[in-house]
């Protein structure tokens, strides 16, 4: 048995890859469940009730979405030129701590048609710096990118941790570390009365609109692309490599950062170091299962965000561990990988 | 400056380093296996969450402490199966297929835990190896307090690093596993089968990588909890780049490094109430991020690392 690489890619293959993908994964946990001793079917449709039963959990579903689509466009953007940013929690931590700052020290008293763009630019911003220390140790010193993003996610995380332990202590949270609170004139308007739904799923979805239109249809798109498939043909194509991935670098931890800003100022109003439930590491899933697609992303991270907010409802209800969707999502990733290699490649005896 | 040189001269501190290096040198030994035949194993942070969980486990529910060892290794060796199949079989990118295996096996260990282990006020424990009271040498002066009162997992770590390094260099298995990931053409070409290479190095690291968790419910701590490996199985990539690939090295850095992390412990016990606890609990991860940028481009580089092998395809 050996495999042989297809000349052509068949559509039909290519659009079904994420759906058996997910249905294979699906299938590997539902084992899992069995195995625990839940009716497993049961288990999904308590899943599916838990994510959309009520209006409540619908918006619940959506506001979880929006950190994961963002994330998901991060490490889509980055993976696409190869540059393997594996840091989104840690920009997306850092991108949070300077809204809570700004917004507490430094820029609350404005309006907040001025001041939620400018906390928004400032929350890219620190997500951008922090991705731009690993790119400048790649180009200057060969030093692999994925190490050091990963490991700059605990320092990133530590440094968020003594913050809200210190200077930026909100002296009312009764000895917890909490950081001070964002304005009000700094929170996202609703989109929905009554619900934590909110203007930063808008943003999500139209900074992956922007981002399919990019990649597709601008010299950027291209340069980047290229880069990721071969830097060497790039560099003789004349393609200027080191700027164009600091650009990617820039879009990918900015949209990281964006995360987390958008989390404080439409969600938690303040930071705390349980404010992301891995959302960092998950994009890199919700990326995947996109195929590096930005609107598969926002498809992809509603899926995700589907698994985790369900599952929450059906762990109550069946006493199945809730870290199943965990199971679930990480499945995914690899039954993903394993479906695009055969839409690539077929089976020759 | 007296502080410092207090906490160097204390037998305690060594003692530290010696237990906190023991899961690193296991671990950047199964990376460091993993690579010289040419895979990369990101799984490591989850594979060690996953060792730590299992043996616990077999632990709590009966076994033997040197059981519990091993049914972590043999759960390593499972996942080393999963992640050789992905990059070796069908030739994936090892950076991502890593990814997805820690983050398929330490969210699998999660859920065994919470299914198996109800939740409860204080985590439910067990009894942990005991330091071995070696006659003679324990009883010496310092030394013996330093050096000499490790618990038994220690010893076989320092034995496992010496025996791989004889195994890499000194045997025609190392010279085949070196040459699977200088060039597995050439491997080929001399008669051995890269893929079998691959699929050995990658299931045998990846069993070290489950004991350097295991090390930790087993002898460390006496208990299970997530996110308990907080980063090891990075801080061990990051370490082989700095051992440069060899063993020696790698027993060497691992030791060096848990020599900074015992120092930063007792440092913050000196200047706890001025400087914020955060700050000493940075110093692994910048010093991993530093030597990465002073040894990566001195260290040599096996030269078919995360290139996926297919025979009659360049």
């Amino acid at each position: 048995m050996r495999f042989e690489r297809r000349e052509h890619r068949p559509v039909a293959l290519v659009i079904a890859t994420p759906l058996i993908a997910v249905v294979a994964a699906l299938a590997i946990a539902g084992i899992l469940i069995a195995i625990a001793g839940a009716p497993v079917f049961e288990a999904y449709w308590n899943i599916l009730k838990g994510a959309y039963g009520s209006r409540l959990s619908a918006t619940e579903t959506l506001t979880r979405a929006t950190p994961l689509i963002l994330t998901g466009l991060a490490a889509a953007v980055a993976f696409r030129a190869r540059l393997w940013n594996i840091g989104g929690e840690g920009q997306l931590y850092l991108g949070a701590i300077t809204v809570a700052w700004a917004s507490s020290h430094l820029i609350g008293s404005w309006p907040s048609a001025l001041q939620i763009p400018a906390l928004l630019i400032m929350g890219a911003v620190a997500g951008m710096i922090l991705l731009l220390v690993p790119l400048w140790l790649r180009l200057r010193f060969s030093v692999d990118e994925v190490v050091t993003t990963l490991l700059l996610n605990f320092v990133a995380v530590l440094f968020v941790s003594m913050l809200i332990d210190t200077v930026l202590k909100d002296p009312t949270a009764f000895g917890w570390p909490q950081s001070q609170s964002v304005a009000d004139a700094a929170m996202l308007p609703k989109l929905l009365a009554r619900s934590r739904l909110n203007l930063g799923l808008v943003i999500a979805v139209v900074l992956a609109l922007v981002l399919a239109f990019v990649q597709s249809r601008t010299v950027f798109g291209i340069q980047s692309r290229a880069a990721g498939l071969n830097p060497q043909g790039a560099v003789f194509a004349g393609v200027p490599l080191g700027r164009t991935l600091v650009v990617v670098a820039c879009v990918s931890g900015g949209l990281a950062g964006l995360a987390g800003a958008v989390e404080v100022m439409g969600v938690k109003g303040y930071v705390t170091t349980d404010l992301s439930p891995g959302y960092g590491y998950s994009g890199i899933v919700v990326a995947m299962l996109a195929n590096l697609n930005p609107l598969g992303v926002v498809v992809a991270g509603l899926f995700t965000a589907t698994m985790f907010v369900g599952a929450d409802g059906m762990s109550r209800a069946m006493g199945i561990p809730s870290y199943i969707a965990d199971v679930i999502v990480a499945l995914s990733l690899l039954t993903m990988l394993i479906a695009v290699f055969f839409t690539q490649y077929r089976i020759r005896r | 400056m007296s502080a410092v040189f207090d906490i160097i001269a204390s037998a305690g501190l060594w003692a530290a380093v010696l237990r906190i290096a023991t899961p690193l040198i296991l671990g950047t030994l199964g990376a460091l296996l993993c690579e010289r035949a040419g895979v990369l194993n990101l799984g490591i942070e989850g594979i060690m969450t996953f060792g730590a969980m299992i043996g616990w486990l077999a632990v709590y529910n009966g076994a033997d402490l040197w059981t519990g060892f091993l049914v972590a290794a043999l759960a390593g060796g499972l996942f080393g199966l999963l992640h050789a199949g992905l990059t070796v079989t069908l030739g994936l990118s090892q950076h991502v297929s890593g990814l997805g295996v820690t983050l398929f096996a330490s969210s699998f260990s999660y859920y065994v835990f919470r299914l198996l282990v109800p939740v409860a006020g204080t985590p439910p424990t067990i009894t942990p190896f005991q330091p071995i009271h070696i006659p003679g040498l324990s009883d010496l002066p310092f030394l013996g307090q330093a050096v000499f009162s490790q618990t038994p997992p220690t010893y076989a770590a320092i034995l496992i690093a010496l025996a791989l390094a004889y195994l890499v260099f000194r045997t025609p298995l190392g010279l085949a596993i070196r040459m699977t990931g200088e060039n597995p053409h050439a491997a080929e070409a001399q008669g051995i089968n890269p893929m079998v290479v691959r699929y050995g190095a990658v299931i045998a690291g990846s069993a070290l990588m489950g004991m350097a968790g295991a090390f930790l419910t087993l002898s460390a701590f006496n208990s299970f909890f997530p996110t308990m490996v907080q980063g090891r199985g990075w801080i061990c990539i990051a370490l082989v780049v700095f051992a440069s690939w060899r063993p020696q090295r790698a027993l060497l850095g691992a030791l060096l490094f848990a020599f900074f992390d015992g120092f930063q412990l007792r440092l913050q016990t000196v200047l706890g109430g001025v400087v914020p606890y955060q700050l000493f609990l940075m110093i692994p991860y910048v010093l991993s991020i530093a030597a990465l940028a002073v040894m990566a481009r001195r260290a040599r580089v096996p030269q078919a690392l995360m290139q996926p092998y297919r025979r009659g395809e360049r």
